[in-house]
């Protein structure tokens, strides 16, 4: 399922978010004009390595960041409305319903002291106007299209009774089970174990395909990416950096620092040969270079780097932040 | 004790020896069998990769490796001596030839220590050379695993993940160890850093002929740096041999399940999907192994045999062993 021809407006469309943390110092900004769309149904990465805002700016989606000291600026357009703007009441009845989210580590996102049951249950009579009765089953239900064995028994049993693997699904059943438009998924596999993270990945891609629910996937596992998003945003240092089709990236990435990524993954490289890596690391929040941000560790950077970077069309759907975008031939996972 | 770390003339690599090893933890709830009868051997002067899933065992047998945890049967070898049969001096020598580092690299460093405390604190309880000496090495080792000097100022949170690990690698090159067990030491590091510290390992174990156990859960980077590797799975070793033997062809299904569950990172049309193999449900608990093959479970080619008697652990082809009755290429 790709994007919803009937609808010209994209089901979610940020534009210039600029999201900045208060503190007694002044304000610290952590992104700086992100901008990106999600079609209905559609599954986009985002990768990029720690400290370049893509968990921040996943959470601002669903106002999940702390009221007092997070600064919020620009739009979050979902289904043509900002949420930026929508009442705080408004926004709670849209968060699990039609936007949800998957964490990290399911064992601190479930709580502790429910049966897995109840938390499921609790997530849909929230929004729905549905009876006791009629909230276990769907949550049974829920639970089996996760590929949970015998749910009706597990359906009493606590988080602590689940292995990691299993958590995770109960994580996806509860972010499922209202149907939602949109599940913002951040590092959902990244706490699991490589064959638990395959049925994992494959759960996800399958389920987005049935309910055409859209992927919002925030992982630095580039591999992961190629596997269940059709697009890749790349961020750096609190900006989307790159924004172009899963494949195409792969094959001519047009940021340097796209390419940089991919060809520091290990499987790429001769066996027991030297390792591309990228020189340097992410410039703190509060000491941003003027100019291009990746220029200091960027092998290419030339006379004119120096000068702000604005995201560039090269094609339709191609996007880079990279004012030699055009006159590069970079490296990507393989050769065209 | 000045220069040491100046490469000597001899290759003072160290070999390794398991025989059999098993570490087992007595619980409320039954005994655990984290490692379970695993024998291999590390060669001197090699990059020996230990991979598998969580529950597997396998930091617990890097630290038995490394000398933090005693046996609960079987015996370790070093140069082919036993750590039992050496007199104090010697196993105070083994001590210090024998390192490891660890997977957090932030964890692993005090934080209200300076960054030249740290490193130099193994010789200080060692009490090697004076003051001056020690603070020489360990400037010496900062710049060989390429930091400046003047970050020995500096404090633990003032440094980036990659700093930090090469902090710690520092830390223990000022006492030139011989033998190094490095458990998952990138994989709380980003990948676009990663490659310049997994080079950094290479560049010593040339420069210093150090011998290393590299554990870790990431097949590609267990693939690239190791010569040759040992597959684990609930406590017992499946699969052990030339790198290239084990990552090309595989002859246990569970090898081959892990290998076909990378993730890669290619585009749609060069990806073969129909090689995956997926396998269902997870590790089991190690308190209730399955009996014969502990992989039978999950394994997709389990018979009835696989639940009654344990795999021989037999050589299918020069150095290339494996514990399965129907090992073979799929």
């Amino acid at each position: 399922m790709a994007h919803d021809e009937q609808s010209p407006q994209p089901l979610l469309a940020v534009k210039d978010l600029n999201i900045a943390f208060v503190h007694p110092g002044g304000e610290t900004a952590i992104t700086r004009d992100v901008s990106f769309t999600v079609g209905a149904g559609e599954r986009v990465g985002v990768v990029g390595e720690s400290g370049c805002g893509k968990t921040v700016t996943g959470l601002s989606l669903l106002g999940l960041l702390p009221k007092r000291t997070a600064r919020v600026r620009g739009e979050i357009l979902f289904q043509g409305r900002d949420l930026l703007k929508m009442p705080a009441r408004e926004l709670r009845r849209l968060r699990g319903r039609e936007i949800s989210m998957i964490f990290q580590e399911p064992m601190s996102a479930l709580d502790p002291v429910f049966t897995i049951g109840e938390q499921l249950c609790e997530t849909l009579r929230a929004h729905y106007p549905v009876s006791r009765k009629e909230a276990r089953e769907r949550a049974i239900a829920a639970l089996e299209e996760v590929g949970i064995p015998s749910p009706h028994l597990r359906l009493d049993d606590y988080p602590y009774q689940f292995s990691g693997g299993m958590r995770q699904r109960v994580m996806i059943a509860m972010a499922l089970i209202c149907r939602p438009k949109l599940v913002i998924a951040d590092e959902p596999t990244t706490a699991l174990d490589v064959t638990v993270q395959a049925q994992i990945i494959d759960l996800l891609r399958e389920l987005s395909d049935t309910t055409g629910t859209a992927l919002l996937f925030i992982t630095h596992d580039l591999g992961v990416v190629a596997e269940t998003c059709s697009r890749l945003l790349t961020m750096y240092a609190g900006e989307v950096v790159e924004s172009a089709p899963v494949d195409t990236v792969l094959r001519r990435p047009a940021h340097p620092y796209s390419s940089g990524l991919l060809r520091s993954l290990p499987g790429l490289s001769e066996r027991g040969g030297r390792l591309p890596s990228i020189p340097g690391r992410v410039p703190a929040p509060d000491n941003m270079p003027a100019g291009c941000r990746f220029q200091a560790r960027c092998p290419h950077a030339a006379d004119g780097c120096e000068q702000g970077q604005s995201l560039r069309t090269l094609e339709a759907d191609r996007l880079a932040r990279c004012w030699r975008s055009a006159e590069l031939t970079l490296p990507g996972a393989v050769t065209p | 004790m000045n220069a040491r770390l100046t490469p000597g003339p001899d290759t003072r690599a160290a070999g390794v020896r398991a025989d059999r090893v098993r570490v087992h933890f007595r619980t409320r709830a039954g005994t655990v069998k984290a490692v379970d009868d695993v024998s291999f051997d590390i060669r001197a002067g090699e990059t020996f990769g230990l991979i598998g899933e969580s529950g597997s065992g396998k930091t617990t047998l890097g630290r038995a490796l490394a000398g933090l945890q005693p046996l609960s049967g079987g015996r370790l070898f070093y140069d082919d001596r036993e750590p039992a049969a050496l007199n104090r001096a010697q196993r105070r020598q083994q001590r210090r030839d024998h390192q490891i580092i660890f997977q957090d690299p932030h964890a692993a460093l005090n934080p209200r220590m300076t960054i030249a405390q740290s490193v130099m604190e193994p010789l200080d309880i060692l009490r090697d050379g004076d003051r001056a000496q020690r603070r020489r090495v360990a400037d010496e080792a900062l710049e060989r695993v390429g930091l400046a000097p003047e970050i020995g100022r500096r404090y633990p949170h003032e440094l980036s993940g990659g700093q930090k690990q090469r902090v710690n690698i520092a830390r223990t090159l000022t006492l030139r160890p011989r033998f190094i067990v490095c458990d998952e030491v990138v994989a709380a590091l980003d990948v676009s850093i990663r490659g310049a510290i997994l080079n950094l390992f290479a560049d010593l174990q040339d420069e210093f002929g150090i011998t290393y156990a590299f554990i870790t859960h990431d097949i590609s980077v267990v693939s690239h740096v190791s010569d040759r590797v040992g597959v684990l799975y609930l406590g017992r070793m499946m699969e052990q041999g030339p790198t290239e033997a084990v990552c090309e062809q595989p002859l246990h299904p569970y090898t081959q399940a892990l290998l076909s569950a990378e993730p890669l990172p290619l585009p749609a049309d060069q990806r073969d999907d129909r090689r995956r193999i997926r396998l269902q449900g997870e590790i089991p608990s190690p308190l209730n192994p399955p009996s014969g093959c502990p992989f039978r479970t999950r394994c997709p080619r389990a018979e009835q045999r696989c639940a009654e008697q344990v795999p021989e652990w037999r050589e299918v082809a020069p150095d290339h062993r494996v514990a399965c009755h129907f090992a073979g290429p799929v």
